[in-house]
């Protein structure tokens, strides 16, 4: 069991980590796009620069990318631990993590324009609980999307009628593509894309974001879905859009799709688009508080 | 690679070609969305000095200040399609002859780039610590109360910033130049006739 100022620090280090370093599978996924792109291209070199940044920022501990983004919070416990200690706690652990530079005070009231400094406020960060069967099982895992890449997130309501999209694979097919499309180099290309298919209008795009939190190397179990993102990855890249916009073969990492039942009325289609630096990390603290961390 | 020197001649920032490569050194000043809408209502009076023949970084830095003074910890550009309502006006108004950001900008900022002779130049986003390591100094800081760290206005020295040319003199713009030629691999993919 892990409390108190114990708790606090380990978030602040799951918080560190995450910041300050990109995944292994994304890292090794980038190194081969850069290899794939044309020798001497523009994009062969923004993607080698990209990887020279995250060796750096991760030696030097610094952030990533200075937009260290929306914190989603992924958490699974036991019942030994209450909610509201959690929440708490991560409540405490952001102030300390900001001024440690490893988060930029990222947070904004809407109705005035003031940001706190210390990446607190109302309806942040967005924390995700479920409950696990393990009595002294925690497990945090966070997820840092930046500003940009939310941007360019969509939704889509199907039938759509400009795009040719009906209510099926093929339409969210032309949704996905039509979204890789409009955003260009502004999310940060190469991106990263999380697809929602049924839900609500929120919970399609919590599916989508969720997606984010999988490995890239991973398939998905549903056969039509690992179809569909094998195919879209194919198919975004033919797009020639390049790392940052400015043209070349890589235009996503990967393509992430997952449902969740729809309304008999309502077909959405959400698109969470995330920039290459995906930042997410995992803490899992044992049944006797023992602390450990992957991404 | 060309160097560029801040603050630049007009001549200079005229010969630049979508493409090139240029390594930027000299002092420039940070803005984004707040920044841009103060220096449209305004007459910029902390900004209008160095803003004269330099450039504007669109970045919301991580800072922190060590013995009185502040560093960048991280400062990659940020997405300069947000202030495409602004820009035209700034370059004319302030003498600006170069916009750094990510992902490009419109018509209307790429028109005011020929009218007045400024380029946009691409960093690539997210190379938030490769660029803050080119940040030599820090000379000061502007309205750091008011809009907050990522908003204020930052006046930098930097020495061989990394950036591409997006968009120049010429009316050429790479980002508009994809966007086409994407936009018609889009519709073979959809099965539509080419336009």
């Amino acid at each position: 069991m892990l409390e108190g100022n114990v708790l606090i620090e380990s978030l602040v280090e799951l918080i560190r980590r995450s910041s300050t370093s990109i995944p292994q599978d994304v890292q090794d996924v980038i190194a081969r796009a850069a290899d794939r792109e044309e020798p001497g291209s523009s994009a062969q070199s923004t993607l080698r620069l990209v990887l020279d940044n995250i060796r750096t920022a991760q030696s030097m501990s610094r952030p990533v990318c200075q937009d260290t983004g929306s914190l989603l919070f992924h958490i699974q416990r036991g019942r030994n631990y209450l909610q509201r200690t959690i929440e708490r706690a991560v409540n405490a652990a952001l102030p300390i993590a900001t001024e440690r530079a490893y988060l930029r005070p990222n947070t904004v009231d809407p109705l005035t324009g003031k940001n706190p400094n210390d990446n607190t406020g109302v309806g942040v960060p967005y924390m995700h609980f479920e409950e696990s069967d393990d009595d002294f099982l925690l497990e945090v895992a966070l997820l840092q999307k930046g500003g940009g890449s939310e941007n360019v997130s969509c939704q889509y309501s199907l039938p759509d009628a400009s795009l040719g999209a009906g209510r099926d694979l093929e339409g969210v097919r032309r949704c996905i593509l039509d979204g890789v499309h409009k955003a260009q180099g502004k999310g940060c290309a190469p991106g990263i894309v999380g697809v929602g298919i049924g839900g609500d209008r929120g919970t399609s795009f919590l599916v989508a974001k969720q997606q984010l939190l999988r490995r890239l190397d991973d398939r998905s179990p549903i056969g039509a879905l690992a179809q569909l993102e094998e195919r879209l990855m194919g198919e975004a890249n033919s797009l020639g859009i390049g790392p940052m916009g400015c043209g070349g073969r890589t235009t996503v990492l990967a393509v992430k799709a997952g449902i969740a039942y729809r309304l008999p009325a309502c077909y959405f289609v959400s698109m969470a688009y995330m920039c290459w630096a995906l930042r997410r990390h995992t803490m899992v603290v044992a049944a006797n508080g023992e602390v450990t961390y992957h991404d | 690679m060309i160097e560029l020197r801040l603050p630049a001649a007009e001549e200079m920032i005229r010969r630049l070609r979508v493409g090139e490569e240029v390594s930027i050194s000299g002092v420039m000043i940070t803005a984004r969305d707040a920044a841009h809408r103060y220096l449209t209502d305004t007459d910029g009076p902390e900004a209008r000095e160095v803003l004269r023949g330099s450039m504007i970084y669109h970045c919301g830095p991580v800072v922190v200040r060590e013995g009185g003074e502040w560093r960048f910890v991280a400062a990659g550009p940020t997405t300069s399609a947000r202030e495409e309502v602004y820009e035209a006006d700034i370059i004319a108004r302030y003498g600006v002859r170069g916009i750094i950001g990510k992902g490009g900008m419109g018509e209307k900022t790429l028109a005011a780039c020929r009218e007045h002779g400024c380029v946009y130049l691409d960093a690539i986003g997210g190379l938030a610590v490769v660029i803050a390591q080119s940040v030599r100094r820090i000379l000061d800081v502007h309205k750091l109360e008011e809009f907050g760290v990522p908003e204020a206005m930052w006046v930098i020295e930097v020495e061989n910033f990394p950036a591409t040319v997006g968009m120049d003199t010429y009316g050429r713009s790479i980002y508009k130049e994809i966007e086409q030629k994407s936009a018609a691999r889009l519709r073979e993919l959809f099965g539509q006739p080419a336009r």
